[in-house]
C-alpha cells in the first residue's frame, strides 16, 4: 500500500497542481472582484462626504457675502420732532432721569423713521425716478428705520445732520442681486415689484448697492421680520452656555464615576447592573433624553422652558455615558506595574488614583472630553422637545433666560418660507457649525499627540 | 453681583480653612516629628470640608426658601386696599414695579408715593437678608472650622476622613447614570400612563390610523395608532441598512485587510468624519440635495419618487450610520485571531476566500451585535427624518412615498407646548416609551453578542 | 561531555526508523535556499540563509527563540507576503523554480507546499468543512463522492478519523487541543501537498498528543516533504533525518541529524544542544 503511494505520488501530484492551475483564473478574477468592491465601497463613503461639504459650501459661500445699500441719510427735524434727549443734571433724582428718558426713548419709537429711509433712497435715486413708497421700502431690509432710529438714541446730536450710512439689502434684494431668483420669472411670481428691480440695477451700477461680507450672521440674533439681519449671535451663545455647563457638570461627574467604578467599587451584581445600565444608557436615542428633560426637568422641576440650563442638564446626561465608559477605558490601560508601584510606597488607594494613575490617562479624558462636547454640540432633537425651537431674538445673559442652540437655528432656518434667501444662510450656518465641530476635533487630536508626547 | 460677592466669600472661607488646618498639622510635625498620622495638606483638606458644610448649608435653605420670604414681603408691602382689588397678573406687574424701583431703574409712568416707598423698603430689605444670610454663613462656617481645628492632633486621621468623603463623592457621581435611567423609566412610564388614561393601549398598540386631533375641536382626541408610525420607522431603518451594511462592511474589510497602513491612516479619519457631523446636518443635505436628485432621477427613469420620503430620509440615514458600522466591523475584524487567517493562506486560500470563508464567518457573531447596534441607533435617529421623511403617517408600503416615524411623531406632539394635559402630547411619552423599549432590547442583546464574542476569543 | 552523551542515548532510543546517512542521500533534493535575507521594516531578520531540503524527510530547524528559524520557514511558502512591510532577498527553489519569480502564483504554490502552525487553528466550521475547505476552493474534487473520499482519507492519514468519524459535522472548535492539531494536518494534507511545513507544531500540546503528532509526522515522511521548526532538541533528533541549527538570524550548522547530535563542528551548535544557549 505504502509502496503503491509513493510510485503514483509524482503524476497525482502534477494533476493535482493542473487542476488548482485550472481554478485559478476564475478565482483571481473574484479575488479583484472582491477587491475592486472594498475600494467602491471606500470610494462611495469618502465620496459622500465629499459630496456633503461640496454641496453645503456651495450652497453656504455665497451666504457669506450680502447686499448692502451705501446712502446718506439726513436726520430731518421735521420728522423727528420729539424734543431734545432728557440729560441727567434736569433731574433731581435717578429714578425721575430714567423715566423721562424711557419716555423719550418710547416717543422716538412711534416715529415713523421709514419717512427718513424713504427720503434718503429717493435722494440717492436717479432724478425723475417713479417708484411709489412701498416698492422702495421694499429695497432696504424692514430694519432699516430701527437702525437708524438706534444711531439716533446713542447721539442725538445727529438731528438736522447728514450722514452716510450703510444699511442692509432686503432679503428679496439680496436674491435678486445674486440672481438666486430667476430673472426671468413674470411680475406675478418675483417677490419685487418690476419698478422695484428696475432701481435695484441702477443702484448696483451706480455703486449704492455693493456687497460686502456678512457680518450680520455673527453680530445679529434671529430676526423674522428682518430675514437679512438674521444672525446667530443669540443661538452662538446659547450653545455657548449649554456647553459651559455639559463641561462643569459631565467632566467632574463623568469622570468620578469613572473612577469609583474602575478603582473603588466592589466586584458585585450591582457594579455589573450599573456597567450594563452605563452601557445602554449611551446608545438611548438621544429624543428619549428630550423626553426625560420635557417630564422631569420642565413639567416636575418647573424649571424655566427654552432655557440654556434645561438644554445643558439634558445634554449633560446625554454626554455623561461616553465621557464614564471613555474614562474607565483609559484607567483600564494603565498597567498595574504602575498602581502596585504606587500602593508599595505606602501611598493610599486615593492616592493612587489621583497622584499615579489619572495623570497617565489625563490626554484620553481629556480628548474623550471634547469629542462627548462636540457631539453634544451638534444635537438637536432632545433640544426641540424642552422649548427650544421658540423663535428667540436676544441674546440670552443668563442660563435662565429664553435661547435657542446653533444646530436648532439651522432647523428653524431651514425651514423659513423664504427659501431663496434661507437655503443659502441655513448652509452658511451649517458651515460654522461644522467649522466648530472640526475646531474641537482636531482641538482633541492636537491636544492628545502633543500630550501623549510629553508624558 | 450678590453671587460673586457670596462665592468670594466661601473662596476665603474655604482658603482661611485649608490654611488653618494646614498650619496646625504643619505645628504637630514640627512638634512630633514624622509620628503625626496625615499630612498637613490632609489637615487642611479636612478643615475646609467641616467648614464648607454648615456654610453651603445655611445657602442651600436661603435658596430654598428665600424667593418665598421675599415675595411675601413685597406683598406687605402693597396697600392692602390696592392689593384686593389686583388680580394675579396685575399683583405680578405691581411686585415687577416694586423691584424695578428697589434696583434703582426707572418705571414707565408716574411713581405712586407708596411705591416709591415700597421700592426702597424692599431696597434695604434685600440688603439686609442678605447681609444676614452672608454673615450666618460665614459664622457657622467659622464655628466648625475651629471645632474641626481643634479636633486635629498628631493621631486624627484626616486623610482617612478626607478620603472617606471622596469616596461618597465618587458613589454619589456614580448613582447619577443609575438615576438618569430611574428618570427615563419613571418619567417615561409615568407620562404613558397618563396617556393610556385617555386611549385604550390596545387601540395604541395595534391601531393603524394615526390622526390626532391636536386642535382639540369637537370634544373628541383622535386616533393615536403606532403602527403606521412603527411600518414607517422600520422601512427607513431597512433602507437604511441597506446602504450602510454593504458600504461599511466591505470598506471595513478593505480598510482592515488590503489597504496598507498610509491608504488606511487617511481614509478611516475621513470617513470618521461622517460619524462626527451632526444629524441636523445631514438632514439639510437630506432634503435639499438628495431629495430632489432622487426625484429627478426617479422621474429618468419613469418612477415617482417624491422628494420627502422614506427613500431619501433611508438613504441619508444608511450614510449617516457607515461609520458606525465600518468603525464596529473594523473592531470586531480586529479580534479575530491572525492564526486563522494564516491557516486559510497555508491551505493556498486568496486573500478573499480568507476573508469570506473563514474571517467573516469568525467574526459574524460580532459583526451581528454592531449592525443591531446600528439598526437601534437608525430607529431613534431623529432629525434626518424630521426634515427628510415627509410626515405623512399613513400604513402603506411604497418606499417612494413620504412616511412618518416614532421619532417624527414625538416631535410634532410635544414641540412648544408643555402642559402635558392631554392626549395629542402625552402621546410623545407612549411613543417615546415604545422607542425606548425596542431600542434598550436591541441594545442589550447586541452587546450581550459582541461581549460574549470577545470572550470566545480573548 | 557527559550529558551529552546521555542525552544522544536518550533521542538513539526514541528513533525507531533512522535512516542512515548513504540512504538519506538517495533522496534528491526537493528545496534549494539561496542566500536568503528577510527584513521587517528596517530590522533584518535573516542574514543569507543557504540550505537544501532533502525530498520524503523531514528536515528539522532548531535554534533558541528569536533565532529565524520560523521567520526562514514561512519564506518557503511565501508567507510573509501576509507581513506587512516584511522584504524577502535571496533566492528559493522548488524542483528548481524560484517560488519568488514575480509570474509564480502564490496560490498555486501554497497549495504544494502546505502549512501546519504552532498553535491549531481549526476555522470556525464543522471538522467535515475544516478538512474538505483547501479541495473545495481549489476545485479538486469533481462531485461530492469525491469530496468525502479526500476528506476521509486525509483524516486517515491524520490517524484522526476513528476517533471522529460519527461528529464530522460538529465544529472542529470542539476538539481537544491534540485532536485540533491533527485535524490542521488533515487539512492541510487534504490538498494534496508536495512539502508540508510545520510551525512548532506540539508547543501547545501535552506529551501525549505530542507523540501521537510525532508519530504521524514520521509516518508522513513516506509520501511528503517535511520541514519542521522545533525548540525541542528532543523533538528535532526524535522525527527528523536532518538539521539545521539557527542562531540570530544566521544559519550556523546543518547536517544529517545523528550527526548535528553527535558530533557538532561549531561551537554555537555544541553550546545550544548542550543546553548553555537558551
Amino acid at each position: 500500500m505504502a509502496t503503491d503511494t509513493v510510485k503514483s505520488a509524482a503524476p497525482e501530484a502534477a494533476s493535482r497542481t493542473n487542476l488548482v492551475r485550472d481554478s485559478l483564473r476564475r478565482r483571481h478574477f473574484n479575488e479583484r472582484l472582491f477587491r475592486a468592491l472594498g475600494l467602491l465601497a471606500i470610494c462611495v463613503a469618502l465620496g459622500f462626504v465629499t459630496l456633503l461639504f461640496a454641496d453645503v459650501f456651495r450652497k453656504g459661500i455665497p451666504a457669506f457675502t450680502q447686499t448692502n445699500l451705501h446712502v446718506a441719510v439726513t436726520f430731518d427735524p421735521e420728522v423727528i420732532d420729539v424734543g431734545p434727549a432728557p440729560t441727567s443734571d434736569q433731574f433731581t433724582s435717578e429714578a425721575e432721569y430714567n423715566a423721562a428718558s424711557l419716555k423719550w426713548q418710547r416717543d422716538l419709537a412711534l416715529l415713523n423713521w421709514n419717512t427718513i429711509v424713504e427720503q434718503a433712497l429717493r435722494a440717492a435715486a436717479p432724478a425723475g425716478t417713479e417708484i411709489d413708497a412701498r416698492a422702495l421700502l421694499s429695497i432696504p431690509e424692514t430694519n432699516a428705520r430701527h437702525v437708524l432710529r438706534e444711531m439716533y438714541v446713542k447721539d442725538p446730536s445727529l438731528l438736522g445732520q447728514t450722514v452716510e450710512v450703510d444699511l442692509l439689502g432686503s432679503a428679496n434684494t439680496d436674491n435678486w442681486v445674486k440672481g438666486n431668483i430667476d430673472r426671468t420669472l413674470g411680475d406675478a411670481q418675483q417677490q419685487l415689484s418690476a419698478e422695484a428691480r428696475a432701481l435695484i440695477d441702477t443702484f448696483e451700477a451706480d455703486g449704492t448697492i455693493s456687497t460686502g461680507f456678512a457680518w450680520a450672521i455673527f453680530t445679529n440674533v434671529d430676526s423674522r421680520s428682518a430675514p437679512a439681519s438674521a444672525g446667530l449671535l443669540g443661538a452662538f451663545v446659547g450653545t455657548l452656555w449649554m456647553m459651559l455647563i455639559v463641561v462643569v457638570l459631565a467632566v467632574p461627574i463623568g469622570v468620578a464615576a469613572a473612577i469609583y467604578l474602575e478603582e473603588f467599587a466592589p466586584k458585585s451584581r450591582i457594579t455589573d447592573l450599573i456597567e450594563v445600565n452605563i452601557n445602554n444608557l449611551a446608545a438611548v436615542p438621544s429624543i428619549v433624553f428630550g423626553l426625560l428633560g420635557a417630564a422631569v426637568f420642565i413639567n416636575w422641576f418647573h424649571l424655566p422652558i427654552s432655557a440654556p440650563l434645561v438644554g445643558g442638564l439634558v445634554l449633560t446626561l446625554m454626554t455623561l455615558p461616553t465621557i464614564i465608559i471613555a474614562t474607565r477605558g483609559a484607567l483600564m490601560g494603565v498597567s498595574p506595574a504602575l498602581r502596585q508601584a504606587a500602593l508599595g510606597m505606602g501611598a493610599s488607594k486615593t492616592q493612587m488614583v489621583f497622584h499615579h494613575v489619572l495623570p497617565v490617562t489625563f490626554p484620553s479624558i481629556l480628548t474623550a472630553t471634547i469629542l462627548g462636547i462636540a457631539h453634544a454640540l451638534g444635537e438637536t432633537a432632545p433640544l426641540l422637545l424642552i422649548g427650544m425651537k421658540a423663535f428667540v431674538a436676544s441674546v440670552p445673559a443668563t442660563p435662565l433666560d429664553q435661547a435657542t442652540a446653533l444646530p436648532v437655528q439651522i432647523y428653524l432656518w431651514q425651514g423659513n418660507e423664504n427659501r431663496n434667501f434661507f437655503e443659502p444662510r441655513t448652509a452658511a450656518a451649517i458651515m460654522v457649525l461644522l467649522a466648530v465641530m472640526i475646531f474641537l476635533n482636531g482641538a482633541a487630536i492636537y491636544l492628545r499627540s502633543r500630550l501623549e508626547k510629553r508624558a | 453681583m450678590n453671587t460673586l460677592i457670596l462665592a468670594a466669600a466661601l473662596l476665603i472661607l474655604l482658603g482661611v480653612a485649608y490654611q488653618s488646618g494646614w498650619s496646625k498639622g504643619r505645628s504637630l510635625v514640627a512638634a512630633n516629628g514624622v509620628t503625626v498620622h496625615s499630612r498637613p495638606q490632609y489637615h487642611g483638606a479636612y478643615v475646609a470640608l467641616w467648614a464648607m458644610i454648615p456654610a453651603l448649608v445655611v445657602l442651600a435653605l436661603w435658596g430654598l426658601f428665600g424667593g418665598g420670604i421675599r415675595h411675601d414681603y413685597i406683598v406687605s408691602l402693597i396697600p392692602v386696599d390696592i392689593l384686593t382689588a389686583l388680580d394675579q397678573s396685575g399683583l405680578n406687574l405691581t411686585i415687577g414695579r416694586i423691584e424695578a424701583l428697589a434696583s434703582g431703574y426707572g418705571v414707565v409712568g408716574e411713581v405712586q408715593p407708596w411705591e416709591q416707598a415700597a421700592g426702597d423698603a424692599l431696597r434695604s430689605f434685600q440688603f439686609l437678608t442678605f447681609a444676614a444670610v452672608l454673615i450666618l454663613a460665614l459664622v457657622s462656617g467659622a464655628g466648625a472650622l475651629f471645632y474641626a481645628r481643634s479636633r486635629i492632633t498628631a493621631r486624627q486621621r484626616s486623610r482617612n476622613a478626607v478620603e472617606r468623603v471622596v469616596g461618597v463623592v465618587l458613589l454619589i457621581c456614580s448613582a447619577v447614570a443609575i438615576l438618569t435611567t430611574v428618570g427615563i423609566v419613571a418619567s417615561l412610564v409615568t407620562e404613558a400612563l397618563r396617556f393610556f388614561s385617555f386611549i385604550n393601549p390596545l387601540d395604541f398598540f395595534f391601531g393603524t390610523v394615526w390622526a390626532p386631533n391636536n386642535a382639540g375641536t369637537g370634544g373628541h382626541y383622535g386616533q393615536y395608532g403606532l403602527l403606521p408610525l412603527l411600518a414607517g420607522t422600520l422601512m427607513i431603518t431597512a433602507i437604511a441598512m441597506l446602504v450602510a451594511v454593504p458600504v461599511g462592511l466591505m470598506s471595513a474589510i478593505y480598510l482592515n485587510q488590503y489597504a496598507d497602513r498610509r491608504v488606511r491612516g487617511v481614509a478611516k479619519p475621513l470617513i470618521e468624519i461622517l460619524a462626527g457631523i451632526p444629524t441636523i446636518v445631514f438632514g439639510f443635505f437630506a432634503l435639499v440635495t438628495i431629495g430632489p436628485f432622487l426625484r429627478d432621477a426617479g422621474a429618468a427613469i419613469g418612477l415617482d419618487i417624491k422628494a420627502t420620503s422614506a427613500l431619501t430620509a433611508g438613504v441619508v440615514m444608511g450614510i449617516m450610520i457607515i461609520p458606525f458600522v465600518s468603525s464596529l466591523s473594523d473592531d470586531i475584524l480586529n479580534q479575530v485571531p491572525k492564526t486563522l487567517r494564516d491557516g486559510a493562506y497555508g491551505l493556498g486560500a486568496t486573500q478573499s476566500e480568507t476573508i469570506r470563508n473563514v474571517l467573516l464567518p469568525a467574526a459574524l457573531p460580532g459583526i451581528v451585535g454592531a449592525f443591531l447596534l446600528a439598526v437601534s441607533r437608525a430607529i431613534g435617529e431623529t432629525m434626518i427624518v424630521v426634515l427628510a421623511a415627509g410626515n405623512s403617517p399613513v400604513l402603506r408600503g411604497n418606499p417612494f412615498e413620504p412616511v412618518s416615524t416614532i421619532t417624527v411623531s414625538i416631535v410634532n406632539q410635544l414641540t412648544g407646548d408643555t402642559d402635558f394635559t392631554g392626549p395629542q402630547s402625552l402621546v410623545g411619552f407612549a411613543l417615546g416609551l415604545t422607542l425606548f423599549v425596542i431600542t434598550l432590547c436591541l441594545n442589550i442583546f447586541a452587546l450581550f453578542i459582541v461581549r460574549r464574542f470577545r470572550e470566545q476569543y480573548e | 561531555m557527559d550529558v551529552l552523551a546521555g542525552k544522544v542515548k536518550v533521542t538513539q532510543k526514541t528513533l525507531d526508523q533512522t535512516m542512515n546517512p548513504a540512504e538519506l542521500m538517495d533522496h534528491p533534493i526537493r528545496l534549494t535556499a539561496r542566500d536568503v535575507t528577510v527584513h521587517y521594516g528596517a530590522k533584518q531578520a535573516l542574514h543569507g540563509i543557504s540550505i537544501d531540503i532533502p525530498d520524503r524527510a523531514v528536515t528539522a530547524f532548531i535554534g533558541p527563540s528569536g533565532c529565524g528559524k520560523s521567520t526562514f520557514l514561512r519564506c518557503i511558502n511565501r508567507m510573509n507576503d501576509t507581513i506587512e512591510g516584511a522584504k524577502v532577498g535571496g533566492r528559493i527553489e522548488l524542483d528548481g523554480q524560484d517560488i519568488y519569480d514575480p509570474k509564480l502564483d502564490v496560490v498555486e504554490l501554497r497549495a504544494r507546499i502546505g502549512m501546519v502552525f504552532q498553535k491549531p487553528n481549526p476555522f470556525p466550521k464543522s471538522i467535515y468543512d475544516n478538512v474538505a475547505y483547501g479541495p473545495r476552493i481549489h476545485g479538486l474534487a469533481r462531485n461530492k463522492a469525491d469530496l468525502d473520499e479526500i476528506v476521509v482519507s486525509s483524516l486517515r492519514k491524520a490517524g484522526l478519523f476513528e476517533e471522529v468519524k460519527d461528529r464530522l459535522s460538529e465544529p472542529g472548535t470542539g476538539l481537544s487541543g491534540g485532536q485540533q492539531q491533527r485535524l490542521c494536518i488533515a487539512r492541510a494534507i487534504a490538498v494534496g501537498p508536495e512539502v508540508i511545513l510545520m510551525d512548532e507544531p506540539c508547543s501547545a500540546l501535552d506529551p501525549i498528543a505530542t507523540a501521537i503528532i510525532e508519530e504521524l509526522i514520521d509516518e508522513l515522511r513516506e509520501n511528503y516533504t517535511i520541514v519542521i521548526v522545533t525548540h525541542s532538541m528532543q523533538q528535532a533528533a526524535r522525527v527528523s533525518q536532518k538539521t539545521a541549527f539557527f542562531h540570530l538570524g544566521n544559519l550556523i550548522e546543518q547536517g544529517d541529524t545523528e550527526d548535528i547530535f553527535t558530533n557538532p563542528v561549531n561551537k554555537q551548535t555544541q553550546d545550544y544542544i548542550m543546553g548553555r544557549i537558551g
